[in-house]
């Protein structure tokens, strides 16, 4: 299979698996019918959880063993925390973060 | 002003008054999406994929966090079932966006396929305020939908051109995702008083990472959370399933 291919195939699995996800609880809870208790517990601890998940996925190739250890993205994600609670701006966290640690990695730990 | 009888036979008529009301409403996630899908943009294209790559996802794929992973999954070159497995996890999420949708879009039409289609983190937050007064929810969800996924198009295609012009050192930029998790996982940690899950989520990554190590992590990590969840907090699911059991004496649970 060519890398083109290969590629093309793969964003149209990413779009179905998401699309089949959003259509889910319309295919399978129809209109008036009761959710389970435990797909609605599941659907209330479950988001937590994978966000928590997905945040340790972000940080899997940082080495605390290594030069800088890991030091910019611990920098970096406190600052993103703080700024967050302060504002409450998602865009101001995300970017002020971002820039922050470009500059870490760029300038300060280079 | 739209009186009961017009409301009845609109399909999809749309008002002057609808289109500037949702597109009013909307005007706080297009900052959001014209910058963080120009952050996206930039990142596909720092991956040497032109801008015709983000116009398909934005398109097709059409969520900010999974689309950002996608970019990982593209040039690491990721079989086919792992993608389809990422995407799962990433986007399990809105499956319970569609949960608290149901009876609201219950009553929808033709377009309805694409209302659930383009349900988003952003838009779902919208949405979920409720349509304003003297609009036609219909048009108008129909509407801040559409215009959401306008401005995504508009900005990560944007970043792909600017990104393969751009002559800056990227090197960092990819740190967005984390910065756009760490939002999520901050949000939800404010909004929710049982912190038990998130650290379920993040102990249980942890230990997976190190035992499995950073390419095959992901699968036991999701499995040992659902067993956690399912096991440590029967306590919350007995509470779920029988609302009348209110024994506050039991309070030494909740720490």
């Amino acid at each position: 299979m060519s890398m083109e291919l290969h590629s093309f195939l793969l964003v149209m699995v990413c779009g179905v698996v998401t699309a089949v996800l959003r259509a889910l609880p319309f295919l399978l809870f129809p209109a008036g019918k009761e959710t389970p208790p435990l797909i609605r517990y599941l659907s209330s601890v479950l988001p937590s959880a994978v966000m928590g998940m997905l945040v340790v996925y972000c940080l899997k190739s940082v080495s605390i063993i290594k030069a800088p250890h890991g030091l910019p993205e611990f920098l970096a994600i406190a600052a993103v925390v703080l700024v967050h609670k302060w504002k409450h701006n998602t865009l101001l966290s995300i970017l002020g973060g971002t820039l922050l640690y470009m500059v870490l990695v760029q300038v300060v730990f280079s | 002003m739209i009186t009961k009888g017009q409301k009845e036979k609109t399909k999809l008529l749309l008002g002057k008054s609808d289109i500037r009301i949702a597109f009013l409403a909307s005007v706080p996630v297009m900052a959001g999406y014209l910058v963080l899908g120009a952050a996206f943009g930039i990142l596909l294209a720092d991956k040497g994929y032109s801008f015709w790559w983000a116009l398909l996802m934005s398109v097709v794929i059409y969520a900010g966090s999974m689309q950002f992973v996608a970019v990982n999954l593209l040039s690491g070159g990721a079989s086919l079932v792992s993608a389809a497995l990422m995407t799962l996890l990433v986007n399990a999420r809105h499956f319970i966006y569609g949960i608290s949708m149901l009876t609201r879009y219950q009553k929808k039409g033709r377009e309805k396929p694409y209302l659930i289609f383009a349900l988003t983190d952003e838009t779902y937050a919208l949405l979920c305020q409720g349509a304003p007064e003297g609009t036609n929810e219909r048009d108008y969800d129909f509407l801040v939908s559409l215009f959401d996924q306008i401005y995504w198009v508009i900005g990560s295609v944007t970043g792909a051109l600017i990104g393969s012009a751009l002559t800056i050192n990227t090197a960092g930029i990819d740190f967005a995702m984390t910065a756009l998790f760490v939002v999520i996982f901050t949000e939800q940690w404010e909004n929710t008083k049982n912190h038990r899950p998130a650290w379920i989520g993040v102990l249980s990554a942890v230990a997976c990472l190190l035992l499995f190590g950073p390419e095959r992590f992901l699968i036991p990590t999701m499995v040992l959370i659902v067993i956690l969840l399912l096991f440590l907090g029967r306590n919350d699911l007995r509470k779920e399933t029988s609302s009348a059991d209110q024994n506050k004496e039991k309070g030494g649970e909740t720490r």
